[in-house]
């Protein structure tokens, strides 16, 4: 357990964490403002990556590929909430679970059916290809790095437009006290169709970044989905700061947790016991996480007023 | 007396005439159950085209007779599995089911098949508990037994005299019999058994440890989308020139596309490569690629070789539900594989030669898979002696 292995996992949960962040963030905004709960955001994870890869090979370069994929991605999660939730904001929690869930179905199916059950290949964009040596011998890809920089730009720049603009404003109020906010004159349909589209498409920025490093296969983004709740209950339903938070730890916890909890157990029992234990105890450790800030902060890191 | 027990025997004979000719009149009835939805879906249906390639090349029939396929999914769920072959062969009465690509869905359906006196001939998965003390005369995997490319991985890592291994695969039962194969042939040092997730898509802190550690070779088991990722982190994080990889269903015709020039070089073992050099081989490859404008892999060429196995062995019998007779006729396995030399063992799974491949890109373009050497010859399954042929 080296200090170069351990900063090299560190990125590694960082980068992971980021991911996840740009996921949850869009999902954290519609569960809390709207009370909507939208399983198919993990869809639109997967849409997004799939517009990327389609565009690039259309245009034979990633960053174009990426560009039209954004204002796609929109589109996409606008058409969708026109045609199908808009009309279940109003319906209990179970009809939500289960029309989305259906949505999920649909458009696994749909992606099949126009690109093919096989992976899709992105290249990697020239200039973010290769790997920097961090320290002696052990390499890390450029590519990994731009992805942290950039989910930690669409951070900063959610910060911005949540607490510093009028329409962030109106979010924030959305999220405390929705029937208030339309009383006041404002209205609250088109303030939830741009909040679910512009989710939509963080979901499926996501998506298109890590098109070039995973595979962009038909239900890449249902395991995602789970852990993208595990993040929003975390850090507060309806919270941004909160999910980016909850998102980066959960990264850590689950990177960290992955490569060190055979070593850690490994002081205390012998050798085979302790990979034989680390190997189960790694993949619940976010949820013990979950648990245990449940425990303490029944409403997450950080609760939205109401 | 005497005369009535001629004037029976020959009314006997008649009867048994007239059946088979009805016998021989009949359509012969074949089930494939395949994975076709979700992310494995590319290896069902390289098997299906296969097998539909060979019954269209021999004028959609078998050993002569009209031949009726029914495709179902089996969605890689056991439990879907059984009820939809249970229909395939009570509803439809199949008299051979083909199938399936995944080793559990294999020990769902083995017992409904087999019970029922229907013929289960498998186009991929060989799972080791129906190749020992289970072994079922209505059993024949067409393909291998499962620890055999595993197997080849570690005989090769033998030969070149790697000291230290890295293990990496999935965290299930094919994965620990994946280690367990390529264990059986090395005996130098495995410097980890590192176990992911089913279904990991990110291997990127495996691949940290795996550079630390730094082993003469590593091997690994990643079928699928895992493959797909591994190959091509492997590559970004520049350990493909440093570290041999060495790996079996992971770099093949189904996931080649997707990884591209990142696999290139990298080996796995196998019992087949689409460069195999027979005429037959040739004429399958170009075939296959003019129809369905895809490189066929290990799968295609698997469901290829059932479907002339089944070819030959309904030439051969008279009547179908001589169950016996039919049985000895697959045994016999009198039919052109695309692999060379095929034979079945008693154990009803293959006794053929494996090979180490390395995933090279054509001048075409295209990905496939290309022998680098055979590594076994004539080799049969670990398993084999233990199964008590029943008469």
């Amino acid at each position: 357990m080296s200090t170069t292995l351990l900063i090299i996992q560190t990125l590694n949960g960082l980068q992971f964490g980021i991911i996840l962040f740009l996921i949850a963030a869009g999902l954290t905004l519609v569960f809390g403002v709207m009370d909507f709960i939208n399983l198919a955001h993990g869809v639109q994870y997967m849409v997004g990556a799939y517009l990327a890869a389609a565009f690039t090979a259309m245009t034979g370069n990633f960053g174009l590929g990426l560009l039209l994929a954004l204002p796609t991605a929109l589109a996409f999660g606008l058409v969708l909430e026109v045609l199908i939730f808009r009309h279940l904001y109003d319906r209990d929690h179970l009809d939500q679970v289960l029309a989305t869930f259906g949505v999920i179905l649909f458009l696994n199916q749909a992606v099949k059916f126009v690109w093919g059950a096989a992976p899709l290949f992105v290249p990697v964009p020239e200039i973010l290809s290769g790997s920097i040596e961090i320290a002696p011998g052990l390499l890390y890809p450029v590519y990994r790095l731009a992805i942290i920089a950039a989910g930690l730009g669409v951070a900063a720049l959610l910060y911005g437009l949540v607490n510093h603009t009028r329409a962030g404003m109106l979010v924030r109020a959305g999220a405390t006290n929705a029937p208030m906010v339309s009383a006041l004159g404002v209205d609250i349909r088109r303030l939830f169709m741009l909040v679910f589209g512009f989710g939509a498409m963080l979901a499926g920025f996501a998506g298109a970044m890590v098109a070039p490093i995973l595979s962009v296969e038909p239900g890449m983004g249902d395991n995602l989905l789970i852990l993208a709740f595990v993040v929003i209950v975390i850090g507060g339903i309806g919270s941004v700061r909160g999910a980016f938070i909850a998102a980066l730890a959960v990264g850590l916890v689950d990177t960290l947790g992955r490569s060190f909890a055979s070593n850690i157990l490994r002081l205390f029992l012998d050798s085979g016991a302790a990979s034989q234990t680390g190997r189960a105890l790694a993949p619940m450790l976010i949820y013990i996480l979950m648990a245990a800030i449940l425990f303490f902060r029944p409403s997450g890191l950080f609760p939205v007023r109401r | 007396m005497k005369t009535f027990v001629k004037a029976a025997g020959v009314a006997a004979a008649l009867g048994l005439m007239a059946s088979t000719a009805l016998a021989q009149g009949e359509k012969v009835r074949v089930g494939l159950m395949l994975t076709l939805s979700g992310p494995s879906a590319v290896l069902g249906q390289q098997a299906r085209d296969g097998f539909n390639l060979a019954v269209k090349e021999m004028g959609g029939k078998l050993g002569g007779r009209e031949v009726e396929v029914i495709v179902v999914d089996d969605e890689l769920k056991p439990d879907v599995a059984v009820t939809k072959v249970k229909g395939l062969v009570e509803r439809d009465k199949v008299d051979f089911v083909v199938g399936p690509i995944f080793s559990n869905v294999a020990g769902a359906i083995h017992k409904p098949v087999t019970d029922a006196g229907v013929f289960l001939l498998s186009p991929n998965a060989g799972p080791s508990v129906f190749a020992g003390k289970g072994c079922n005369p209505n059993f024949f995997a067409v393909s291998y037994q499962n620890d055999q490319n595993h197997e080849v991985a570690g005989k090769v890592a033998q030969n070149r005299g790697y000291k230290r291994v890295y293990l990496l695969t999935p965290n299930y039962q094919a994965g620990r019999d994946a280690m367990a194969g390529f264990k059986r042939h090395f005996k130098g040092e495995i410097v980890e058994e590192s176990y992911v997730p089913l279904n990991n898509l990110d291997f990127q802190s495996e691949l940290a440890k795996l550079a630390a550690a730094q082993p003469d070779a590593v091997f690994t088991f990643m079928p699928g989308g895992m493959g797909v990722n591994l190959v091509r982190q492997y590559r970004q994080a520049g350990l493909a020139d440093k570290i041999p990889f060495l790996s079996a269903f992971t770099v093949d015709e189904s996931t080649l596309p997707a990884q591209q020039d990142a696999a290139i070089g990298m080996l796995g073992g196998s019992n087949w490569a689409p460069n195999l050099d027979t005429p037959q081989n040739k004429a399958f490859v170009a075939a296959y690629e003019k129809e369905f404008n895809a490189v066929p892999g290990s799968y295609s060429m698997h469901a290829y070789d059932t479907a002339k196995l089944l070819d030959s062995a309904v030439k051969s019998v008279k009547d179908l539900s001589d169950k016996k007779a039919v049985r000895e006729a697959i045994a016999k396995a009198d039919f052109q594989s695309l692999r060379g030399d095929f034979k079945f063992g008693a154990n009803g799974f293959p006794v053929q030669d494996f090979y180490l491949v390395k995933a090279a890109k054509r001048p075409d373009g295209k990905f496939q898979t290309e022998i680098v050497e055979k590594v076994f010859d004539d080799y049969a399954d670990a398993y084999a002696k233990d199964c008590k042929p029943a008469s």
